[in-house]
């Protein structure tokens, strides 16, 4: 669903943010992004919800690549994934509920259908009574909620979390950490930039390991993608981009992982996504 | 577009400072350049009030055949750069310069003030070379002893317009570039104020389009209210000049029309352009 093939990221001013990553991330996992600060976590957020574009490599995800895609592509590959920040970025002026209408109305979800969505969502979070309150009426925990229901109102394939419990106290943490296991266990895929590494050793959940743009540890690394998990390159377009996601070039999937079914889905799903839809 | 609506008179409701201050300066701007829109309107008009009496006069020989110069009257009315022609007998010459010159009444006696034919010229043929070809052509009658038009004051008066034409363009212009950036930044300032809900459409996917309607809104309606503004502000100065100054003439309801709309859609524009360097990322 995500995959990260030879990417290098230089911003306009200093060296390499990332530095020749690979990766690749299955439907449905957890995944933890670790590192210290400025290891380049948030660069590969950003890489995915097309906030930036790599240097230098492909970065594939929902069946669309970065050296294809075009600008106007890009909103429709965001409704497909969520993303939350530290700092929430909730409009200050607008209830629970308004915020995560907000996300519906701007990109022209029919009226009749955002009054249950966002009921829907805002139960999901645990913030139904809250539905009428104003951000600053609300704590840290309950904030990140509204931003998460935002975030999960378009049923995303994925739930981009950037640092998201950086600014809450010990008990919100836990709070908000287990509505993030409670999502990724209805099946959304979650990943998780975070730099509390207590947290992360704790859990024996996927952990991506950054260090100065370096991807230094994948403990998911042993598992390799499915064969299928990739939409093979368009005959005649980017044909040889991703030279490692031949056919049989890949050890067999291991039991347990999102397998072909979810992919089949996935499929379907991307719409557009004519790579995809052509898969054998 | 209802949510753009929707969203546009929200912004205003929520900064209402803000939007105030953003008409206010838009209203400005514009009242700066209506004022002098009126200014060189009046000046204009002055100028062509003047240039009205531009006249070619051919003096007639005296006991010339009044059928000649009926008939030459006829001929002339027909030139293409003429507006008008009047036969001014020697009675009426002596009547009109006694009127004129009432004091000096004794001076004339009968007979010594020729009768002439008195041309005026239609707009835009008051130039020193139409009024020469006409006289000219005047010249070739007979009974015509003498053709007057004043040619250091028509070529004075012509140099004078081609002089604030091209200065009232010119200033005009340059109004009007001050206007636009004013505006402008007004409207940058507001759509910044914004950023956040711009991040935020962005990030949920939604489409550029999309992001900018509210925007454009906002900047038409901010154009149209600081157009109208400015329109009251221009009406209460004109007023004020015509009562205590001089009277003067307004603007005709197209160019109040064209100001006004004009205000929109630098507001619109103004809105289009910084929004399109927040959109113009990735
Ligand atoms: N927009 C940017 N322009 C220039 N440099 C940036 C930008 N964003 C991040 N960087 C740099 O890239 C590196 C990685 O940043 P980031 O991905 O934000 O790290 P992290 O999220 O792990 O703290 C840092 O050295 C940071 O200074
Ligand atoms: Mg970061």
């Amino acid at each position: 669903m995500i995959r990260f093939t030879h990417v290098t990221k230089h911003y306009p001013r200093g060296g390499p943010a990332l530095d020749d990553a690979s990766f690749h991330v299955n439907r449905g996992e957890f995944v933890f992004l670790t590192g210290p600060s400025g290891a380049g976590k948030s660069t590969i957020l950003k890489l995915i919800y097309v906030d930036e574009r790599p240097s230098q490599g492909e970065v594939r995800v929902a069946g669309q690549s970065s050296v294809t895609m075009t600008k106007h592509q890009i909103p429709a590959l965001r409704r497909r994934l969520g993303v939350i920040f530290q700092d929430f970025r909730l409009l200050e002026d607008r209830t629970a509920e308004q915020n995560v209408a907000f996300a519906l109305e701007v990109i022209g979800t029919s009226q009749q259908q955002i009054g249950p969505k966002v009921a829907r969502v805002l139960t999901q979070v645990g913030l139904a009574a809250k539905a009428t309150a104003l951000p600053h009426e609300l704590s840290g925990g309950e904030q990140q909620r509204v931003a998460i229901a935002r975030a999960l109102v378009n049923d995303p394939l994925v739930l981009l979390a950037d640092e998201p419990t950086g600014n809450l106290d010990d008990r919100s943490t836990r709070g908000i950490f287990q509505l993030l296991r409670d999502i990724n266990a209805s099946g959304t895929a979650v990943m998780m930039a975070t730099h509390d590494l207590a947290l992360v050793k704790s859990l024996d959940f996927r952990t991506l390991e950054l260090n100065r743009g370096k991807l230094v540890f994948d403990s998911g690394a042993q598992y390799p993608a499915p064969a299928d998990e990739f939409d093979p390159p368009v005959a005649g377009s980017d044909a040889g981009a991703q030279p490692d996601a031949q056919p049989g070039a890949q050890p067999a999937e291991p039991p347990g992982e999102a397998g072909a079914a979810g992919d089949v889905g996935e499929a379907g799903e991307a719409g557009g996504a004519v790579a995809e839809g052509g898969a054998p | 577009m209802k949510l753009a609506l929707r969203e546009a008179l929200r912004a205003f409701s929520r900064a209402p400072m803000l939007s105030a201050l953003s008409v206010t300066t838009i209203a400005f701007s514009l009242f700066a350049f209506g004022l002098f829109g009126l200014v060189a309107l009046n000046l204009r008009s002055a100028l062509a009030q003047v240039e009205e009496r531009v006249e070619v006069r051919a003096f007639i020989a005296e006991g010339t055949n009044p059928e000649a110069t009926a008939a030459a009257v006829g001929d002339i009315a027909a030139f293409p750069e003429v507006a008008s022609v009047r036969l001014v007998s020697e009675v009426q010459a002596l009547e009109r310069a006694r009127r004129e010159l009432g004091e000096f009444e004794d001076v004339f006696e009968a007979g010594i003030l020729p009768a002439s034919i008195e041309v005026r010229l239609k707009e835009g043929f008051r130039d020193p070379t139409n009024v020469r070809s006409v006289s000219r052509r005047l010249e070739v009658y007979d009974f015509v002893d003498d053709i007057r038009y004043g040619e250091e004051w028509v070529e004075k008066l012509y140099k004078l317009r081609t002089i604030a034409t091209a200065a009232g363009i010119s200033l005009g212009l340059v109004f009007a570039l001050v206007a636009i950036i004013i505006i402008g930044s007004t409207i940058r300032m507001a759509v910044l104020a914004r950023s956040r809900e711009i991040a935020i459409m962005r990030l949920v996917g939604a489409t550029n389009g999309f992001i900018r309607a509210p925007f454009l809104v906002e900047g038409f309606l901010k154009g149209l209210l600081g157009g109208l503004l400015a329109l009251v502000l221009t009406w209460v100065t004109f007023q004020f000049v015509g009562q205590y100054v001089v009277q003067a003439t307004y603007f005709d309801a197209r160019l109040i029309v064209l100001g006004v709309l004009g205000g929109a859609l630098i507001g619109l524009l103004g809105s289009a352009v910084s929004v399109g360097r927040h959109l113009g990322r990735v």
